[in-house]
């Protein structure tokens, strides 16, 4: 297998709109089935009534908002290393779909916050690691648009993310380092879930279904940034004549 | 199944409010961002054809 073939603006820009309704489509049809097992096939929970049933979201954009930014720092690792363009349009397409994962993560925690612990907000470690990623991926966003040359903007993104990419740990471990209000985890690999089976069942059909929709968003983003950038080429030439 | 009427379950026990808040936000969210998406890369690609037409057109001719 050709790497340098998948690099390949021209390739990735086929392969990647072959993905994206597929992915679209499985993030619809992931997304209505987590939510009948959460809504409907799921009881009750014997401790938190009915409002547990926010983990459903909650967990899933969690676990995105983090595992994007890795996503992110590995591609920008990859494009300062090997100067790729297409890694530094992956980067860029990622982070809007990881900022706004982890503003629901945020936004979901503090409505579950407020009937099971009586405030919207505390400052633990867990919570406040996790508004340091959502600012994180804000300030890297606001790096790129301020700075006008597209290259030395592509690395100063990378840099800050690669910097930026130690807040993933603190946040994933804040709940065994320190004494936090947020509980610890209840999936793990290292023990054997802590929750009902079904209550399981929706929180990994509802993080499927956020992958789904994270492949389609970032993908199609992506797209977009490619066409941007390869305009004066002969095949986006000839793409934009076709679509005329 | 759960409820045993509707209306049980739009009060879910009582925590409505936070449990709709928290889906209603999300489905915005992803709507939006979804939308957004499809409207830039439609303007993008609008942009990109007239900055072609301009680029093809001969020195000094309007287009």
């Amino acid at each position: 297998m050709n790497l340098y073939h998948y690099a390949s603006p021209t390739t990735f820009y086929r392969l990647a709109g072959r993905v994206v309704p597929w992915a679209a489509w499985t993030a619809g049809i992931l997304a209505a089935c987590g939510l009948y097992i959460g809504f409907f096939v799921a009881p009750t929970d014997f401790q938190q009534g009915e409002a547990y049933r926010i983990i459903f979201i909650h967990v899933p954009a969690a676990w995105m908002g983090m595992l994007i930014y890795l996503a992110m720092a590995f591609w920008g690792a990859i494009g300062l290393a090997f100067n790729a363009r297409l890694a530094f349009i992956m980067m860029r397409a990622l982070a809007p779909t990881g900022a706004l994962l982890t503003f629901v993560a945020l936004w979901t925690g503090a409505v579950w916050g407020k009937p099971m612990w009586g405030t919207w907000w505390v400052w633990d470690a867990r919570l406040t690691s996790t508004l340091v990623l959502l600012f994180l991926y804000l300030g890297t966003l606001a790096l790129w648009s301020a700075i006008e040359d597209t290259r030395r903007s592509d690395r100063a993104g990378a840099l800050l993310t690669l910097i930026g990419v130690v807040n993933v740990p603190i946040i994933l471990f804040s709940v065994v380092w320190w004494n936090t209000l947020h509980q610890g985890s209840s999936i793990g690999v290292t023990h054997a879930p802590r929750m009902a089976t079904v209550m399981m069942a929706g929180v990994l059909t509802m993080t499927l279904a956020a992958w789904a929709y994270a492949i389609a968003v970032v993908l199609a983003r992506a797209r977009r940034l490619v066409l941007e950038r390869e305009r004066k080429t002969e095949w986006v030439q000839k793409i934009l004549v076709q679509e005329a | 199944m759960e409820w045993a009427s509707w209306s049980e379950f739009w009060s879910m026990g009582g925590r409505g409010f936070f449990v709709w808040s928290a889906f209603g936000v999300t489905a915005a969210c992803v709507l939006a961002e979804a939308l957004l998406l499809r409207r830039s890369a439609r303007l993008s690609r609008r942009r990109l054809a007239r900055l072609q037409r301009w680029d093809a057109a001969p020195e000094g001719a309007d287009s």
